[in-house]
């Protein structure tokens, strides 16, 4: 009886899924086109699953294992029963007992999975979605144990006989649920449906650069992407959910709930109404269209849930009232990219929040905060505070820095960045001119021809604005010759480097912690011994998250002397200072304040000082009252702790070169190096 | 709050112009010209005419149209679209030369359109800059001219309710017949955010005019203005309060006089003996 029953029961869950599929993926097409490579992407998906999907799972190793076991052997037990069971092969001389035998193996893994998943769904962790996820695991084993139970017979290991038919027809039923689950939910909306979205995202993935092919690492492909300005057709962001591209919706679709980005959000932390598992939660109720009334995680800080509704072409953020999610979320976020860090959906929160923003800015002219003032002054003035643009270099009059304009070709441009303006990043910039003379470094800086990079403007949705202020920024540079930019902040660092390349703007840009630690690589700084207490260091996000660089500030902070006590969260998992993405000029109110968290972690370490490499960094957590750390820029440490080269350390493999500039300020030195 | 006041000089004729519009909308026109920015001098839209239009925007059942009287170019396009970014379809250019006198111009295009009530910045951010328009127009217009506004209350049978700003947070109640024009205070609600969308779709409609030359003008010399000497607040104060008052007060005037019912030969002898003590005529 089974042998007629099981091929429907298959067949039927097959059907069902597929019909499930096409309707998934219209709903998927009501987004705009985007240029995917369909092909090479569902080439690239098996490795971008295993390699790059599994570098992020495997920071949580029991997870990780749990995922390979469930996942692994829900893939190979769904295949072998469809062989076993739907075609009928377990009855077959030759393939019978390999197949079957191989498809209790599979099974019995995905229970053994499942067995974990249900362990952890015991007492979930706060940042896991409750609702139907808490039903996977029963599901998972209701799968998995059927297809086991099921099989032996057709093994022969029992009887075909054994039992009665009571007990075969309720193995039956359990299986149906099992593949209720597993094949109708997968494309029907059920909890389950992040295997089949999420195959498909990996595969049609908006930035197909972030992952590593068998050549090599991906790259980090932070930019953002650039909006079309001339056309005036083109859509200045995201209004409705139809208006991100199919292949966002998708990756939207993928989310798994898991959680890892609320845990490490630092806007969702200070209580601020962001949680961007909720954000993308509401993307998908929009594309489906509905009320977030089902949602079963945590809800924004201080929004219930099931108070807002939407639809594809519905706006998702009303001028008036409510709509599917409330301005004042989207612009509680840093920017600060942690949540797509430790997204193991490889999904893009950061990308989608920004359309939204770029709309309310561009359409709606709704920018919070002091957000209209600083973008006028941006307009007016090429700097956020609205400072005479003529007064760039009032901090450098004694400095007498040499001009891009008067020598026209050097090895590095020094760009300084906003910070001119601010009276306490002007000791950094100090700190970093007397580092790189005392280095002897050919360098010049743009002066007045300096404007903001656009970097607060574009994360505040101003595309208009941000591309006014890079075109003109690469013309002026375009009439210049150097080898690299230099710069001590790490949001002029990102947009020079990866977001004005597509204005055609190509620039080898470095960040000054980079540059130092390549000038004391080649013998051209010496430092005294520190004597200072303990330090610790603060990634900034847009050096680290962003760029990858974490190594350099350490190795100039160990050059100084310096043993880092690293904080929990360092590296890959700091935590925002809170002055990323415009978040201290739209200033939404929340329970605490990031950089209150960010000095608290600080004490945790117990260090006495807290090194920084990024102006906004410094001043947020400078801006905390009663810290118990000191907060310095490296460049700062650096230039506090120089010495003449010391006089027993002039051998002949030194390779420093004293430039022309410096060589007659500095006779003795010259003397010991011959 | 002191009792309401008829502003003088309204003309009876001004209920007629009701009859203009059947649907009961309030037909308003916002003046508005190309602004300067006080550090970098770059055109934009000017900051009180830029109240103005958010004035307007805050009547309820307005039907509200821009009105610029000037030359089209890159700077003043750009400055005029920060206007439409406000959230406008479309703005009516009254085509003028570089060096016209454009009262004229104006003042045809409004006794054409007759709009109720027309809103206007106290004096432009370039050029002559010397808040004389307004007054020019309303008395070309025979219209009712109220300076200096806050807010606009309400507008009830072509009769407005105005909310005058004075010198420290004060607050006068108006009452205008329309049509009238007025004009805004730094104290009225500060503009919206000009957005990059409508500023761009928004359209710039040219409508040609009538030149007439500007005859003073050219005979006048113009220099770069020079800051002029200021004199010093000296506070002589006991208590924090104290310094906290002088610090917000604005020039009262508290020892001026008066004079009515004078002779303009009294008149000017009050005015020539204050000059010489203050020290101006020596």
């Amino acid at each position: 009886m089974l042998e007629t029953l099981l091929p429907i029961l298959i067949f039927s869950a097959l059907a069902l899924a597929v019909i499930g599929a096409v309707r998934r993926i219209r709903l998927w097409r009501q987004g705009r086109p985007a240029r995917v490579d369909l092909l090479r992407g569902l080439a690239a998906m098996p490795r971008r699953y295993l390699v790059d999907l599994h570098h992020v799972v495997a920071r949580d190793k029991v997870m990780s294992n749990t995922h390979v076991a469930t996942a692994g052997g829900f893939v190979a037990a769904a295949v072998l029963m469809i062989l076993v069971h739907g075609l009928g092969l377990g009855s077959s001389e030759r393939m019978g007992p390999i197949l079957g035998g191989l498809l209790l193996l599979a099974s019995a893994a995905m229970f053994v999975g499942s067995l974990f998943v249900a362990k952890r769904r015991r007492n979930p962790p706060a940042r896991l979605s409750k609702g139907p996820w808490m039903r996977l695991p029963k599901s998972l084993m209701a799968f998995s144990a059927s297809v086991f139970l099921l099989t032996l017979p057709t093994l022969g290991i029992l009887p075909a006989g054994t039992g009665s038919v009571i007990l075969a027809l309720a193995l039956a039923a359990v299986l149906v649920w099992g593949l209720g689950e597993m094949f109708f939910g997968m494309t029907w909306g059920g909890p389950m449906k992040h295997a089949f979205a999420g195959a498909l995202h990996l595969a049609f993935h908006r930035r197909p650069e972030r992952f590593s092919t068998k050549g090599g690492e991906g790259n980090r492909s932070t930019g953002l992407k650039a909006l079309n300005l001339d056309d005036s057709k083109a859509p200045l962001g995201v209004e409705t959910p139809s208006d991100f591209t199919w292949n966002q919706l998708l990756g939207f679709d993928a989310c798994v709930q898991c959680g890892r980005c609320e845990a490490m959000c630092p806007a969702f932390a200070a209580g601020q109404p962001l949680n961007p598992k909720k954000l993308i939660q509401d993307m998908v109720v929009g594309l489906a269209g509905g009320s977030d009334a089902h949602y079963a995680g945590s809800p924004y800080p201080g929004k219930p849930v099931g108070e807002h509704a939407g639809s594809p072409h519905g706006p998702i953020v009303a001028r008036e009232g409510q709509a599917l999610v409330d301005a004042e979320t989207l612009w509680s976020c840093t920017t600060c990219r942690a949540c797509v860090e430790e997204c193991p959906m490889m999904i893009e929160h950061v990308d989608a929040i920004v359309d939204m923003r770029r709309f309310l800015t561009l359409e709606h002219g709704n920018t919070p905060g002091k957000g209209a003032e600083v973008l006028d002054n941006l307009i007016a003035t090429d700097n956020p505070g609205g400072f005479d643009p003529g007064s760039r270099m009032h901090w450098a009059a004694d400095l007498n820095l040499p001009l891009m304009r008067d020598l026209g070709q050097v090895d590095v441009l020094l760009w300084l960045g906003d910070g001119v303006f601010d009276m306490r990043n002007q000791r950094t910039l100090r700190a970093l001119v007397k580092v790189l003379r005392a280095a002897g470094v050919d360098f010049a800086v743009l002066g007045n021809e300096e404007r903001d990079s656009g970097d607060v403007a574009r994360r505040l949705g101003d595309e208009a604005t941000f591309q006014s202020l890079a075109k003109r920024n690469i013309a002026t540079l375009s009439q210049y010759r150097f080898q690299c930019i230099v710069t001590c902040d790490p949001h002029s660092f990102h947009v020079l480097k990866n977001e004005y390349g597509e204005l055609g703007g190509v620039y080898e840009v470095r960040h000054h912690s980079t540059y130092i630690a390549e000038l004391f690589e080649a013998g051209r700084l010496h430092f005294a011994p520190w004597k200072g207490g303990s330090v610790t260091y603060h990634d900034p996000c847009y050096l680290g998250r962003y760029n990858g660089e974490y190594e350099a500030p350490r190795n100039v902070l160990k050059a100084l002397g310096i043993d880092v006590a690293e904080m929990q969260r360092s590296g890959f998992r700091s935590r925002c200072c809170g002055g990323g993405g415009g978040a201290p000029i739209t200033d939404i109110p929340g329970k605490q304040r990031i950089p209150d968290m960010r000095m608290n972690d600080v004490k945790e370490t117990g260090a006495e000082l807290v090194a920084v490499g990024c102006p906004q960094c410094t001043a947020m957590l400078e801006g905390v009252v009663d810290a118990t750390a000191e907060v310095r820029d490296i460049a700062e440490l650096v230039a506090d702790a120089l010495v003449e080269r010391p006089a027993g350390s002039g051998g002949g493999s030194d390779s420093t070169r004293a430039p022309q500039s410096a060589a007659g300020a500095r006779p003795e030195m010259k003397e010991v190096t011959s | 709050m002191r009792p309401d006041a008829q502003a003088p000089g309204a003309p009876s004729t001004g209920a007629q112009a009701t009859s203009a519009q059947q649907d009961g909308a309030l037909e308003v026109a916002v003046l508005v010209s190309v602004g300067r920015h006080p550090v970098t001098g770059r055109a934009r839209r000017a900051d009180q005419d830029a109240r103005g239009v958010e004035l307007a925007l805050s009547l309820a059942g307005a039907r509200i149209s821009l009105l610029h009287a000037g030359a089209l170019d890159e700077e003043s396009e750009s400055a005029l679209r920060g206007y439409l970014g406000m959230g406008f379809s479309a703005l009516t250019l009254v085509e003028q030369l570089p060096g016209a006198d454009v009262v004229p111009a104006l003042a045809d295009r409004l006794s054409a359109a007759r709009p109720q009530l027309v809103i206007a910045g106290e004096r432009a951010e370039q050029g002559e800059g010397s808040g004389m328009l307004p007054y020019l127009l309303a008395e070309r217009l025979g219209w009712p001219l109220v300076g200096g506004l806050a807010a606009v209350e309400k507008v009830e049978n072509g009769v407005a309710t105005l909310l005058q700003a004075l010198p420290r947070g004060q607050r006068r109640r108006l009452q205008v017949r329309l049509p009238a024009i007025v004009t805004v205070d730094a104290a009225a609600a500060a503009a919206r955010q000009s957005a990059f969308g409508p500023a761009q779709r928004g359209e710039i409609e040219a409508e040609s005019a009538a030149v007439e030359w500007d005859e003073a003008q050219p005979e006048w010399n113009v220099t770069p203005a020079r800051k002029r000497p200021k004199r010093l607040k000296i506070v002589k104060a006991a208590s924090a309060r104290d310094r906290f008052k002088a610090a917000a007060a604005k020039a009262e005037g508290g020892s001026g006089q008066v004079l009515t019912d004078v002779t303009p030969e009294q008149g000017a002898e009050a005015i020539f003996k204050l000059l010489k003590d203050e020290g101006v005529l020596r």
